[in-house]
């Protein structure tokens, strides 16, 4: 199989990419991870990961810089229906819209913002370390990971679902923060998998596994 | 509810590590990745690599020990120790690092943490603080391993670095490191109250107890420890476990 890992300027990829290598050679599956920067290269894919680390802005903007990426991306997976995995700001690149630094239109696969964490409730920002996860809705891509399970997150904004039908799981910062969200064959982690041990493997081989 | 982190720290010099665990299950200990893996495998928290490495010539030998560790360790990877500018980051960044740590070169020029944080990502921009006591309840950030004053007073600059973007503290007491009597607590409970984003305590730990007043006490969210982790008088489940037993909330 061929996973695809989008090359933006703006990820962590070689993380996500050893991850993904890690994880195949656990599985047995023979594979190989391509860091998508051309458009093209989406359509050769079977499952699409897009990492993200820094800022809403410019993960945006650098997004809609690459020529044709997000038509690529529409096309391979609102039309083919491919697996596709969005990790923290990937994840929050799914939103309606991020309020980081000013307004930012984001992709509008999961309807929703991206809102800043409340710092009036006593918490430290960034939301950072291991923090366990609640299970909102049984997913595949949750498979053999049970409440309670820790998850290395990084992150000062979240992600604030319209529809609540897409929480999958989630964890709690000064509140309920989406961790895991889904709908049909789009998932989005506000923590790293890669970054997550065991059980963050654990999550990217059922999303290797995954056909939704 | 979020854990507190233990941060094992390793200190490594031209690619070999020189303070590092001493375990006669490494095959290879003054290897950095072979250490990685097994603190990888005891369940630390994250993972934090001090390059000390003085020449210049060998300055990148860290990149490859940073590519490799990344290659085979799941967990978050903060690497500190000269770094200077953009181009230090993004080179760390890219070889596998998820946090680096500045501390001189920010001193010298604050702007540079918000250039850093608006480029990168205040996640993966750590400021390190070396601090020392000045006496009436004061610190003052120090540089070169303690050794040269600032004059700058370390809570007003770790305010000023919340403010410029930076995402973490890195706070080491220069009064406590080395001597294993436990974290300057006066310093640590000053910074972490002053500013909201997370503090690292460092510098003094000698056993356990030390860790949990770190937290407890000093009001870190997460603590680093070299030599009691190295030298194997404790190993990071019996800290993690001691820490639940004194109510603090830890991954197990």
């Amino acid at each position: 199989m061929k996973i695809a890992i989008i090359d933006y300027g703006a990820g962590n990829l070689h993380s996500v990419s050893n991850a993904v290598l890690r994880c195949l050679s656990d599985l047995g599956i023979s594979g190989e991870v391509v860091l998508a920067s051309q458009p093209e290269e989406l359509d050769a894919a079977d499952h699409i990961i897009l990492p993200g680390v820094g800022a809403y802005s410019e993960c945006t903007a650098n997004l809609r810089a690459q020529k044709g990426m997000i038509e690529a991306l529409e096309e391979n997976i609102l039309r083919a229906g491919k697996p596709f995995l969005g990790i923290c700001v990937g994840m929050q690149l799914l939103a309606t819209r991020g309020h980081e630094h000013g307004i930012h239109q984001g992709l509008d696969w999961i309807s929703g913002d991206v809102i800043a964490l409340d710092p009036q409730k006593n918490i430290k920002i960034p939301h950072m370390g291991w923090n366990d996860l609640e299970i909102e809705k049984t997913h595949p891509i949750l498979s053999g990971i049970r409440a309670g399970t820790d998850m290395y997150f990084v992150h000062s904004y979240c992600f604030d679902l319209k529809d609540k039908s897409c929480l999958l799981a989630s964890t709690d910062y000064g509140g309920k923060v989406a961790a895991v969200v889904g709908k049909d064959n789009i998932i989005g982690t506000q923590f790293h998998p890669e970054k997550s041990q065991k059980y963050g493997l654990k999550l990217l081989q059922n999303f290797l596994q995954w056909r939704p | 509810m979020l854990k507190m982190r233990i941060i094992p720290c390793l200190d490594v010099k031209d690619g070999r590590v020189v303070k590092g665990v001493n375990f006669t299950q490494l095959r290879d200990a003054g290897d950095p990745v072979e250490q990685a893996k097994f603190y990888d495998a005891a369940g630390a928290d994250e993972l934090c690599f001090l390059d000390i490495t003085a020449s210049s010539d060998n300055r990148n030998i860290i990149l490859d020990v940073v590519r490799e560790t990344a290659a085979q360790c799941f967990m978050p990877l903060t690497v500190g120790g000269g770094v200077r500018g953009e181009e230090d980051v993004r080179n760390l960044l890219l070889a596998g690092a998820d946090k680096v740590s500045v501390m001189t070169a920010a001193v010298k020029n604050p702007e540079l943490v918000k250039e850093l944080s608006l480029k990168f990502g205040s996640q993966c921009i750590v400021v390190a603080i070396d601090a020392k006591s000045v006496g009436h309840g004061k610190y003052e950030v120090f540089t070169h391993g303690g050794r040269q004053a600032t004059g700058i007073d370390a809570v007003e600059y770790a305010r000023q670095m919340e403010q410029y973007g930076a995402g973490e503290i890195l706070l080491t007491s220069m009064d406590k490191d080395g001597t294993k009597s436990g974290y300057n607590i006066g310093l640590t409970h000053a910074l972490s109250q002053a500013v909201n984003i997370p503090v690292i305590a460092s510098g003094g730990v000698g056993n356990l107890d030390h860790l949990v007043q770190g937290i407890k006490q000093g009001g870190a969210s997460a603590v680093l420890a070299a030599s009691i982790f190295h030298f194997g008088e404790y190993t990071i489940r019996q800290a993690k476990e001691y820490m639940a037993k004194s109510a603090i909330a830890v991954r197990l």
